[in-house]
């Protein structure tokens, strides 16, 4: 019975959205058949295809490009105390503006096109996982600190030995927080700087005889492929040399 | 000629400043302490017996005084002295062979692995190699901690009140288990603890602190041979011994 809950809360909210959709005046705002008819027809263009592809490839950049150079950063600054309390402030001052702000810059900077998309998914997913390693260093407990120095420890090894596997349940967490952001800016981004992608197809079927039922086909798209990823990066906190981390 | 302590502690004293005052937590600490030698460190808590323990084990640098180890001025901690913590010095995040393992990383594979096994059975963790410690009970992470310790083959162990977080039953036993290890193993070990009943069961001396700023109040020889007799006239008597030096009535 509790199983059935969710799959009939979802199909009295599609009737509810059909019900509406048909008592409009405008006639614009589609039903869920025209969005599903509008999806087949994305996908027998071939559209539907590409699009998911461009997006997801600059969603991959723009976030390994952060991992590589966001976790490794944080662990130091959180290591090296003076290396944060010299960079700290800046950070903080970063992280309240929001990646889209930097849109105007990035096509300034990268003009429009895949870069200028890539590096605001950067920036959207960097400062937050330089400030979750940093704080995720102070956390360890300072006896796997002494445990692992007592027994020669190199600083290297110590980080790669005990700071990166005593952080990685914390990590885990960020950057599942992070892809999640990094996937609602690379909508954000399409929609301005670059002609393919799920964002441009939202804005594109809009201008282009306002097709809302691609329009709402592209959301749909966003919002699964969106729960695809988050519960990918959920399987990984179930692993057993992490789960120590999320209590018993 | 005689042959030189493997711990000497001479005239150790420590202040730890604390807003505005200098609070003295050790006071011209003397000791000797003998190759293979067991010796307790008894003392209230809060005393400073800790602070010794980390002293001697490299981690903390006292504010006048020196340790020698093995004729050596202590500079910091060292594979060939392992300290133990109360089972959370386990790494949560790896397995049973894992952690044993994880000071051999200077060894090839082969040795790794033997050297795993051979100290995995002798802390009797046999059949648990792949757990992790929050699938063990408090005692087993406790054996874990020392397997891990004792793989490294140091000369001097530190055990700062290693069973104090594990019930009284399993206290007993771990306590047992510890005396069969160390005659497998002779290793000099330093064990702090604020438990009169666990030095005399344990020690070869017991080192009697008195509260702070930590002095050694008096050392007693325990005269008992192994395995001691709980009940035994000299048994209560020392602990008598004990009871009264760290000032306490014998009557509850």
């Amino acid at each position: 019975m509790k199983r059935l809950l969710p799959f009939s809360a979802t199909a009295a909210l599609l009737a509810v959205w059909f019900l509406a959709a048909h008592r409009q005046v405008s006639g614009l705002f589609p039903d869920p058949l025209q969005v599903l008819n509008g999806l087949l027809e994305l996908l027998k263009r071939g559209l539907l295809a590409k699009y998911v592809v461009a997006s997801l490839f600059r969603v991959t950049w723009g976030y390994l490009l952060a991992v590589v150079t966001a976790i490794p950063l944080g662990l130091l600054l959180g290591w090296y105390r003076r290396g944060e309390s010299a960079l700290n402030p800046f950070l903080q001052l970063l992280r309240p503006i929001s990646p889209l702000a930097w849109i105007p810059i990035s096509i300034l900077w990268f003009g429009v096109g895949d870069v200028a998309a890539i590096f605001l998914i950067f920036l959207a997913a960097f400062l937050p996982l330089t400030v979750a390693a940093m704080n995720a260093v102070r956390n360890v407990p300072p006896t796997l600190l002494r445990a692992g120095r007592n027994f020669g420890l190199s600083n290297l090894r110590l980080l790669v030995d005990v700071i990166l596997p005593a952080t990685l349940p914390q990590l885990i967490v960020a950057l599942r927080i992070s892809l999640g952001v990094a996937w609602l800016v690379v909508v954000a981004a399409e929609m301005i700087a670059v002609n393919s992608g799920l964002g441009f197809l939202i804005v594109d079927a809009r201008n282009a005889g306002n097709r809302y039922d691609l329009v709402v086909a592209g959301m749909v798209m966003i919002g699964l492929i969106g729960l695809v990823l988050d519960l990918g990066m959920r399987q990984l906190e179930r692993m057993k040399a992490l789960r120590w981390g999320y209590g018993s | 000629m005689t042959p030189s302590p493997k711990v000497n502690i001479r005239s150790l004293s420590m202040l730890f400043p604390t807003d505005g005052s200098v609070i003295e937590v050790l006071s011209s600490i003397d000791l000797e302490v003998e190759d293979g030698e067991l010796v307790c460190i008894l003392g209230p808590s809060g005393c400073g017996k800790s602070t010794l323990l980390n002293v001697v084990g490299g981690f903390l640098k006292a504010s006048a005084g020196t340790v020698l180890i093995d004729g050596q001025e202590v500079a910091g901690p060292d594979p060939r002295r392992i300290f133990v913590f109360q089972e959370r010095g386990v790494f949560p995040w790896l397995t049973v062979e894992g952690n044993v393992g994880f000071g051999l990383f200077r060894l090839d594979a082969r040795e790794r692995a033997e050297r795993i096994a051979h100290y995995v059975k002798l802390v009797g963790l046999s059949g648990f190699e792949n757990a992790y410690p929050q699938e063990l009970s408090g005692g087993m992470k406790q054996r874990l901690e020392v397997a891990r310790a004792l793989a490294v083959n140091p000369d001097v162990l530190f055990l700062d009140e290693p069973f104090g977080a594990l019930d009284s039953i399993t206290r007993l036993i771990m306590r047992s288990e510890l005396l069969r290890i160390r005659r497998a193993e002779k290793k000099t070990v330093l064990f702090v603890t604020h438990d009169i009943d666990e030095s005399v069961q344990l020690a070869d001396r017991v080192v009697v602190m008195s509260t702070r700023p930590a002095t050694i109040r008096r050392i007693v020889d325990i005269d008992m041979p192994h395995p001691r007799d709980l009940s035994a006239p000299r048994y209560i008597e020392l602990r008598d011994l004990l009871l009264e030096e760290i000032g306490l009535a014998h009557k509850i």
